[in-house]
């Protein structure tokens, strides 16, 4: 197991966001969490990162336990987050923002940190065209591009993805989901946070639906997108 | 320059003739460009003794109006590092200009006798802790939680002082040292018949005598400092710091998830600024050689602040312009006695309507502006194309 996660709770206040979850991320996998606004999503990500603090609970990466440490320590490690909605650094342009992904990279002059911004480039050829453009002032489709892109500059072995799809059109979710299979492929570990059940479960090895701060459902997505209460709860009439 | 600049863009047809300036200069040959800037330096030093008629102040000593706005300039400088770069709103810097100034005060003349060029390492590093310690408990609270606590603290250190008799209360600290002098030569002052300069062999400035009567040595001390401070803000902004603190100020969530300790770089921004701040405190306590807590009012936080903003803050250039008008326009315009500070608060409020990211914001704010007139150019269609071209 990459990450592995042990009754964790997290509170926002009294009020619980999530309630004693335990779920693992094996290497070299797809794997997804998803349910309805406010299930927890979100701050399970944000826990993952570093940065919301855990109540209880234990999070493990490559062994490793790592529920004390700071975000920026959990970067240096190879944990990188792309950041729910408009996470981009707004005033910064595009290799402006490219390059703070690298921060914790101290090879930044050399040759393997050129290929990295060229691949990057090759997912999404859009940032190669816009590298000079005010990311603020990009669509949010190419913001959410720009996020992905900055969070595998600092070449993570797992990828956080928070809701990549969100308010996107449905032509640009289907290629977004397309590139995230892809980075998957090139060998980078991802988890993934998604409202659009149906294109993450025909994506993701793994799967694991969260209801109000809990899991009740967990399987392959496979299993999961052929299940009738799943399909009538979260896939509605898009299967 | 960048007076010059202001002006060039005021008169003519707002930001673009400016870029269009900045640029050409950008593109000078590197040989040409330090020429210029040494003639600029020359210039500026010189700016004293040459008293040109319509920028001399004729209420005022000219040479003493001059050092007060390198002391501006050097705060705006320090209040841009916490404020500009980093994003974080510090309403009580005065504060940290009267730790510095009352640390100078006590070892120099008030507890012990140590010489000027000796307290003012110790008042640095006194009010760089200050920082730390005001700091690591507050720079946790993000936003206006920020400016409140800091605002405190400038009113804290202020009260402190009047209510201290080891501080000198409300009387204050007087016969505060004076950087050492070293009397080489005299250098004759200019003065102007109706236009034509003349050399005054009565008028002249002893190089370099830090006296009561002739400020202009401490204005070349404080233009020194001043200078090598925005070589020190040049290196710093560019580096990974400089870096780590622009991330912070967009976005501290993201900052952190790029591998950024943001709670470290804040604490670092505001011991630098702090830094800055004790220094401009210091070397102001040893011109007045008198200080008592009415020096640190409130008001000078927010004339600070006023620099920073009304300069453009994040733009070192910027911020030193606005220093210049916070510190120069009211003392040019005595006559107006009363009502100079009215006249202040207008020139203020126009500034806020019309140019409310400052005169000379940084060039991504422009960018960002630029940006979007361009989408909303190429929405309108045809207009589109044009735009893009001159961008």
């Amino acid at each position: 197991m990459l990450l592995e996660v042990e009754g964790l709770c997290v509170n926002y206040g009294h009020i619980e966001a999530i309630r004693d979850i335990s779920f693992g991320v094996e290497e070299g996998t797809i794997a997804t969490l998803i349910g309805a606004n406010g299930a927890g999503k979100t701050t399970t990500l944000k826990t993952l990162s570093g940065l919301r603090k855990v109540r209880a609970g234990t999070v493990k990466f490559e062994g490793k336990d790592i529920t004390a440490l700071p975000p920026y320590e959990r970067v240096k490690l190879g944990i990188s987050q792309s950041p729910e909605g408009r996470g981009i650094f707004p005033g910064m342009t595009v290799t402006e923002n490219l390059d703070m992904g690298a921060y914790v990279r101290t090879d930044r002059k050399s040759a393997a940190y050129r290929e990295d911004v060229e691949r990057v480039f090759t997912l999404f050829p859009r940032m190669e065209e816009r590298r000079t453009q005010v990311a603020g002032t990009m669509s949010g489709g190419e913001q959410q591009m720009l996020a992905i892109g900055r969070a595998l500059m600092a070449r993570p072995r797992l990828l956080l993805l928070d809701e990549p799809s969100m308010g996107l059109a449905p032509m640009l979710i289907q290629q977004i989901f397309g590139i995230i299979t892809e980075i998957n492929q090139q060998g980078t570990t991802v988890l993934l946070v998604e409202q659009n059940a149906a294109q993450a479960l025909k994506r993701a090895h793994t799967a694991h639906i969260l209801e109000t701060g809990e899991i009740v459902r967990s399987g392959t997505g496979a299993e999961l997108a052929g299940d009738d209460s799943v399909k009538a709860a979260y896939l509605g009439g898009d299967v | 320059m960048s007076t010059s600049v202001s002006a060039t863009s005021g008169t003519k047809s707002k930001s673009k003739s400016r870029l269009g300036f900045v640029d050409r200069l950008t593109n000078l040959p590197k040989l040409v460009k330090i020429l210029l800037w040494v003639l600029l330096a020359l210039f500026l030093y010189a700016l004293p003794l040459l008293e040109p008629p319509l920028l001399s102040t004729p209420g005022t000593d000219f040479g003493g109006v001059l050092f007060t706005v390198t002391i501006y300039c050097l705060v705006a400088l320090g209040l841009n590092i916490v404020v500009g770069y980093a994003g974080l709103l510090d309403l009580g810097y005065v504060g940290f200009y009267a730790i510095g100034a009352y640390t100078v005060a006590i070892l120099t003349s008030f507890h012990a006798n140590w010489p000027f060029l000796l307290a003012v390492p110790v008042a640095v590093v006194a009010t760089m802790v200050s920082g730390v310690l005001l700091g690591a408990p507050t720079l946790r609270v993000r936003g206006d939680y920020l400016a409140i606590v800091t605002l405190g603290f400038g009113e804290i250190i202020r009260l402190a002082a009047v209510n201290t008799e080891w501080l000198g209360d409300a009387r204050g600290i007087s016969k505060i040292d004076r950087p050492p002098s070293i009397e080489l030569f005299e250098i004759p002052h200019l003065f102007w018949e109706g236009g034509t300069p003349l050399l005054d062999p009565d008028d002249t400035t002893v190089f370099l005598e830090f006296g009561v009567l002739d400020q202009i040595p401490y204005y070349w001390l404080g233009l020194t400092v001043v200078i090598l401070m925005l070589i020190a803000d040049r290196l710093i902004k560019d580096s990974r710091v400089g870096r780590a603190w622009e991330a912070t100020r967009e976005d501290e969530d993201a900052a952190e998830l790029m591998g950024v300790p943001t709670f470290r770089f804040k604490l670092l921004a505001f011991s630098t600024g702090a830094f800055v701040g004790g220094l401009a405190g210091a070397l102001y306590a040893s011109r007045q050689s008198f200080i008592n807590p009415l020096s640190f009012l409130l008001l000078f936080s927010i004339l600070f602040l006023a620099a920073v903003v009304v300069g453009g803050q994040g733009n070192r250039w910027g911020v030193l312009v606005g220093a210049f008008l916070v510190a120069y326009l009211p003392e040019r315009f005595r006559d107006f006695s009363e009502f100079r500070v009215l006249v202040f608060g207008l020139a203020l409020m126009v500034l806020a309507i019309f140019r409310p990211e400052g005169l000379l914001p940084p060039r991504r704010t422009l960018r960002a502006k630029q940006a979007g007139q361009e989408l909303a150019a190429a929405e309108e269609g045809d207009h589109g194309e044009e735009t893009r071209v001159r961008v």
